[in-house]
């Protein structure tokens, strides 16, 4: 059979089958014979010593079997931080042990200080709110704000760290004084304070964990809501429990979306394997969505004052940022590089501006911890600049697209070395600039703004000309940055005897489509029908090892790891064509599925040659090993830098301050598109949350720490009825000259370019419509914006 | 513990439960059916919609005893009786209306629902049915497609790519 669905088509999903039909098999789906129940029991406070946790309280409880406390996993590791960043001073960052239960003090609402282990999920509730009834806690003031914390070493989330400070960074600091000296001389500086809203990602599959433990081997098994299982493996064992690897396999299954929040591993993943080992029995423990909110990684909060300074023609001279993130009360295992290196470097944007400088103080607070969350840190550096830029458009009355177009890196320039750090490769930003214009009818807004004034509606258009490093990786790149990982993927490729394909990859799908994408690839390269190729992933025991999938990595890095490990089947297919067909390896062509000798009508198909690999009857073997199936490990040369034009329409009500997004375009260039109905999916998904960090969605804390917005009733996700249908084009494309596939990533691209588009768009209606507003904080809910109009 | 017994797609079945169990936990536990997702457990976010005699309603937030002898549909329900896709699955497939899956059993039933009471909806009327189902994945733009599509409509014709 030839090749069905190759690059290039817009195949139907294979996935979709078991999800629409319910037969997905999701962690909490998982049910093994004998299993317990974990039960997690947290904080109320977001602030206090532990006087005492109340275990013997569910002692004697029906169902009760164990509970753990602190007390339990004080000797073993911690759940460290990826990457080392250290302070401008020179000093380490600071790294307090991130346990597995709380351990002395809790230090924010939703950290768990206990597991109930019972028979049934119900026992271990009621036991553990007899526990959390019993427990005795000093309160002591909450941390929240972040200069607070900063400026205050008397009140402290770690008691050993004065300042709440994780550290002080500086990028690049060498750029410093430069970057000051061009600032104070410049014709016009712009100057605004920001807040990037923390957002709580919501994966609508809450997080789930079964572990398992072999008495007889020794063996672990953990089950759970992961995006990278092999990291996950690596940290519970090598780093928390000190299991040894190869004794310990995880299994991520179907997972239910993750946008950052699966990456990392959580100490509820160490406790439910570690209760199987004590209590010889499989340990299930389900998240309630109460227990997302709470203890979740979050993303964004920064707050941020951000300068620009630029010629009166608003060619531009210098960026100059100042941030404080916040990490929450612990260091996830991303927090630090996700507001410094996936932050500062991108702070030069698309342009060729010749001075950036970025400080970066990251704060320990008490509230859930703060990581990567789809985009991470290139949505924070993107909105800071794209939000300037529109701001010194305005102060000097010139055009945001032709300011736009007079700063662009052009064409003939890459590759293009910003003083950002980052070398971009390719690019044509001109182009999705045009395109985007050209699909949002930007020639017919001044008409349609006049139709929406008749009715009471301030209308207004919004820009954001947008980058992104993807592809995360190159291991001698991060490492020089501060990886303690490297970041590189792998694939196997798996040729059975009867010439179908199994594929094990390293990246996992937990909603991007990799069964069908990478499937498509192996079909075009093989000539072979998709439904013949299998794609394999989520589990360490099958696979060979793999980095997972964040930082729109999976096919820019896992898919040419593949692709790699197809070429080198092919190559072995040819010593095997050249056998059977008595012919040189060189005088072997490989087209649609048919090694042939070239010029000749010699032939054989791919599924003769798989056999042939397996009943090896006649082989050279001293050079011809049998078997075809070969493994390839990946790691680029450079990250991917996908950009894109994004443009957003919006009406505000007069009246009431409420925002209708109207129309919305993308005018992306993720280099060559495997399946464009996938691509233009990532976009969509990603654009509406863009428009939810801008309009609804807002992680709020009160002065206590008490998390305000805990539930779907006061945490506002986009539901249908708040977005329109969103316009992606990709059309534009300058592929990777890096990878063999030319792709770039297409993952985190809407919810990068989107925010800036959304609150431009707010800010240029209502300055048409005579309100002299600079700037308005995310998210721009009616009474945000009404009080903005009546100020 | 009481017997509960009731016809889920279109079979009788029974498991033994507590008064306090859901439906939802009653499908997924008792019976079996994980189709049935549980994302939120306070009614918010519509993964574990199933129809209750004809009815959509979110599955966490009845008791299982409290609708013993009704009929109830599951997702597992929802495909042609030789095991092909439904219309309104087949719509979301073709349409490219879900990623990760795990809001989709909501989704597809919700919109069975909203089908049959308004069987040629317009964009809005398909965006307000569905306010009660959170997708974080496709921003909702190909489910609304997928389900003007699944009433014979050109979609074509009305969202953008």
């Amino acid at each position: 059979m030839a090749k069905d669905f190759g690059i290039g088509a817009e195949a139907k999903r294979t996935e979709d089958i078991r999800y629409l039909t319910g037969a997905g098999n999701y962690t909490h789906d998982v049910n093994v014979h004998g299993q317990a129940y974990a039960v997690f029991v947290r904080s109320n406070m977001a602030h206090a010593r532990i006087k005492s946790v109340g275990a013997a309280a569910a002692e004697g409880m029906p169902g009760v079997l164990a509970v753990f406390t602190g007390e339990d996993f004080k000797d073993v590791g911690g759940n460290p931080a990826g990457w080392f960043i250290g302070s401008r001073d020179g000093s380490p960052m600071k790294e307090p042990k991130r346990p597995v239960l709380a351990h002395g003090k809790v230090r924010h609402v939703g950290d768990a200080y206990a597991a109930v282990i019972a028979q049934t999920y119900m026992e271990a509730k009621d036991a553990a709110q007899a526990v959390a009834d019993a427990s005795e806690f000093e309160e002591l003031p909450a941390i929240i704000d972040m200069a607070q914390a900063l400026a205050d070493s008397s009140n402290r989330v770690h008691d050993e760290i004065a300042d709440n400070q994780c550290f002080d960074w500086g990028w690049i600091e060498d750029n410093r004084a430069k970057v000051d000296a061009a600032i104070k001389a410049a014709p016009h500086v712009t100057t605004l304070e920001l807040v990037n809203n923390r957002l709580i990602p919501n994966a609508m599959e809450p997080r789930a964990s079964i572990g398992e433990f072999n008495p007889g081997t020794g063996d672990y098994k953990l089950t759970t809501t992961s995006q990278n299982p092999h990291l996950t493996r690596l940290l519970v064992a090598a780093f928390v429990l000190g299991i040894p690897e190869n004794k310990l396999q995880v299994v991520a299954p179907d997972v239910g979306g993750g946008f950052g929040s699966k990456i990392y591993h959580y100490g509820e993943e160490a406790l439910v394997l570690a209760a199987a080992k004590k209590l010889k029995k499989p340990v299930k423990w389900v998240a309630e969505r109460s227990e997302s909110f709470l203890s979740d990684a979050h993303g964004r909060d920064h707050v941020t004052k951000i300068e620009l300074a630029c010629e009166k023609d608003g060619t531009f001279i210098a960026f100059r940022t100042e941030t404080m993130a916040n990490v929450g009360a612990y260091l996830s295992n991303f927090s630090t590089v996700t507001p410094t290196f996936l932050h500062g470097t991108l702070m030069a944007g698309p342009y060729k501006v010749p001075n950036v400088y970025v400080n970066v103080k990251t704060v320990f607070t008490n509230t859930a911890p703060v990581d990567a969350y789809r985009g991470a840190g290139r949505p924070e550096a993107t909105y800071s600049l794209e939000r300037v830029v529109d701001q010194m458009c305005r102060e000097l009355g010139l055009d945001p697209f032709e300011v736009r177009r007079k700063n662009f890196i052009t064409t003939d320039m890459f590759p293009y070395t910003t003083p950002a750090g980052l070398a971009y490769d390719v690019g044509n930003y001109h182009a999705t600039l045009d395109k985007a214009m050209e699909l949002a009818d930007v020639a017919g807004f001044e008409a349609r703004r006049k139709a929406a004034a008749a009715k009471g509606k301030l209308r207004g258009l919004g820009l954001s000309t947008w980058i992104e490093a993807c592809g995360i990786a190159p291991s001698n790149l991060v490492g020089i940055l501060g990886a303690r990982v490297g970041l590189y993927d792998a694939a196997t490729v798996r040729v059975n005897p009867t010439g179908n394909v199994s594929v094990m990859v390293g990246a996992h799908s937990h909603g991007q489509s990799h069964e069908t994408v990478f499937a498509q690839i192996i079909s075009d390269m093989f000539g072979i029908p998709m439904s013949s190729v299998d794609i394999v992933h989520g589990d360490t025991a099958k696979i060979p090892f793999g980095m997972g999938s964040y930082g729109s990595r999976s096919l820019a890095v896992c898919g040419q790891a593949m692709a790699n490990a197809a070429d080198k089947v092919i190559a072995k297919g040819k010593k095997i064509a050249a056998h059977m067909l008595e012919a040189t390896e060189a005088e072997i062509v490989f087209s649609d599925g048919v090694f042939a000798v070239s010029g000749t009508n010699r032939s054989k198909t791919f599924g003769e040659i798989a056999f042939s690999a397996y009943v090896p009857h006649n082989y050279p073997l001293a050079t011809l090993e049998p078997g075809l199936e070969e493994t390839a490990f990946y790691d680029p040369a450079n990250f991917t830098y996908p950009a894109g034009t994004y443009l957003c329409e919006v009406e505000v009500d007069a009246e009431t301050g409420k925002v209708d997004v109207c129309n919305f375009t993308c005018a992306d260039d993720f280099g060559n598109v495997i399946n464009p109905m996938v691509v233009r999916g990532q976009v969509h998904g990603g654009v509406v949350q863009g428009i939810g960090q801008a309009l609804l969605e807002h992680g709020v804390y009160d002065e206590n720490g008490q998390l305000l917005s805990g539930s779907y009733m006061d945490y506002t996700m986009p539901r249908a009825d708040d977005v329109p249908f969103v316009t992606v084009d990709h059309s534009c494309i300058t592929p990777c000259s890096h990878n063999k596939l030319g792709v770039k990533g297409c993952g985190e691209a809407g919810a990068i370019g989107s925010p800036p588009a959304v609150v431009n768009a707010v800010l240029d209606a209502l300055n048409r419509g005579g309100h002299k507003i600079a700037h308005i904080d995310m998210p721009l809910t009616p009474s945000r914006v009404w009080s903005a109009m009546n100020a | 513990m009481t017997k509960v017994t009731m016809t889920v797609n279109g079979k009788s079945v029974s498991a033994e439960t507590e008064g306090r169990t859901l439906l939802s936990s009653y499908l997924r536990e008792g019976l079996g059916l994980t189709g049935t997702h549980i994302g939120c457990d306070t009614s918010q976010c519509g993964a574990c919609v199933v129809h209750i005699d004809g009815v959509a309603v979110k599955s966490c937030s009845v008791f299982a005893q409290d609708v013993a002898g009704s009929k109830v549909t599951t997702i597992e329900g929802m495909a042609n009786a030789d095991g092909s896709l439904g219309v309104i699955q087949q719509a979301f497939q073709d349409h490219h209306g879900l990623q990760c899956g795990f809001c989709t059993p909501g989704m597809v039933m919700s919109s069975a629902a909203l089908l049959a009471n308004n069987p040629k909806p317009t964009e809005a009327d398909v965006r307000h049915g569905l306010e009660g189902n959170i997708c974080r994945c496709t921003g909702y733009h190909n489910i609304v497609k997928a389900v003007m599509a699944a009433s014979g409509q050109d979609v074509a014709a009305v969202a953008a790519e």
